[in-house]
C-alpha cells in the first residue's frame, strides 16, 4: 500500500472496519512513514476531539422558549 | 454524544398515552444534543432555535408513528436533520441545497499538504469555550454535505448506517463524504497545534 492508499483506507482504518489484508498492509505501511502515521494519529485525534465535546449550554431563553411552546401544544403549564 | 436514558422506551410508551412529564423527561435530555446538531448544519442559532421547536413539537405529534424499530434518540435526529436541511434551503434559495448534488469524488487533493505532530492534547492549549468555538468554526467551514455527514456521523455519533438513512444517502456516499469531511478539518485544526 502506497500514501494515497492508506488515505483511501484511513476513514475505514479508524472505524475499526478495515479488512484483515488491507489492515496489514496499511499497518506496514505506517511503520515506515512518517507522514503517513502523523495523518493517521492526528485524524483520529480530530475525531476524538469531537466526539469528547460536550454540547454548550443553551443560549440564554431558549429552554424557556421551547418549553413554553411545547405547553402550548400539550396544554399545559410549562415545567 | 448524549447519554440515552435506561428507561427511554417506557418514557416513549407513557409520552405516547399522553404523558407530556414523560415527554418533557426526553426533552430535557436531548435538548442540547438538538440545538448543537441544528447549530452545525444551519450555521444560525436563529434557525437552529427554530429547528429544535420544531423538531420536538413534531415528535410529540407523530410520537404514535414511531414503532421503536431504532433508538428513540436516532428518530428524533432524523427530524431535526430534515428540519435544519428545509432552513438551509430556505435561507440559501438563491443556491440551491441539495445532499444529493454531485460533490468531488476524485482522489485528487485528498492526500495531506501539511503534516505536522499535534502532540498529545493539544485541545488543553484553549480555554473551553474559545476551544468550542474553534470547533464549531472549523465545522463551518466544510460544505452543508459534508459538515452534515460528519456531525451526524463524529459529532452525534450514529452509525454509518443510520446516517445513511438519516440522510437518504447510501453507505458508500456516507463513507465518501465523511473521509474528506474529517480530512478536511484536520487541516483546518493543523494551525492550531503548529
Amino acid at each position: 500500500m502506497n500514501c494515497k492508499g492508506v488515505v483511501r483506507e484511513l476513514s475505514d482504518f479508524l472505524d475499526g472496519e478495515l479488512a484483515p489484508d488491507l489492515l496489514k498492509e496499511l499497518e506496514q505501511h505506517i511503520q515506515k512513514c512518517k507522514n503517513c502515521r502523523l495523518v493517521v494519529d492526528t485524524t483520529r485525534k480530530t475525531i476524538e476531539i469531537y466526539c469528547d465535546a460536550e454540547p454548550l449550554p443553551l443560549p440564554e431563553g431558549v429552554h424557556q422558549r421551547l418549553q413554553q411552546a411545547l405547553a402550548n401544544k400539550l396544554g399545559r403549564q410549562p415545567s | 454524544m448524549p447519554v440515552h436514558l435506561e428507561n427511554e422506551a417506557t418514557l416513549v410508551a407513557e409520552a405516547k398515552e399522553g404523558n407530556a412529564e414523560a415527554f418533557t423527561v426526553l426533552v430535557n435530555q436531548y435538548e442540547r444534543n438538538i440545538f448543537r446538531l441544528a447549530l452545525n448544519i444551519t450555521s444560525n442559532k436563529e434557525d437552529a432555535e427554530d429547528v429544535l421547536q420544531e423538531s420536538f413539537l413534531k415528535a410529540y405529534t407523530n410520537l404514535g408513528r414511531f414503532q421503536g424499530n431504532s433508538r428513540f434518540y436516532t428518530w428524533l435526529v432524523r427530524i431535526a436533520v430534515n428540519e435544519s436541511l428545509m432552513k438551509l434551503r430556505k435561507r440559501r434559495s438563491d443556491r440551491q441545497v441539495s445532499l444529493d448534488e454531485k460533490l468531488e469524488t476524485e482522489d485528487d487533493g485528498l492526500l495531506p499538504r501539511e503534516i505536522v505532530d499535534w502532540g498529545d492534547n493539544p485541545e488543553q492549549r484553549y480555554a473551553k469555550t474559545e476551544w468550542q468555538e474553534i470547533l464549531a468554526e472549523a465545522t463551518q467551514t466544510l460544505e452543508p454535505a459534508f459538515r452534515t455527514v460528519f456531525t451526524l456521523r463524529d459529532v452525534e455519533q450514529l452509525s454509518t448506517e443510520e446516517t445513511a438513512e438519516a440522510l437518504g444517502l447510501s453507505v458508500p456516499a456516507v463513507k465518501s463524504r465523511l473521509l474528506r469531511a474529517r480530512l478536511k478539518l484536520r487541516q483546518r485544526l493543523n494551525k492550531y497545534f503548529k
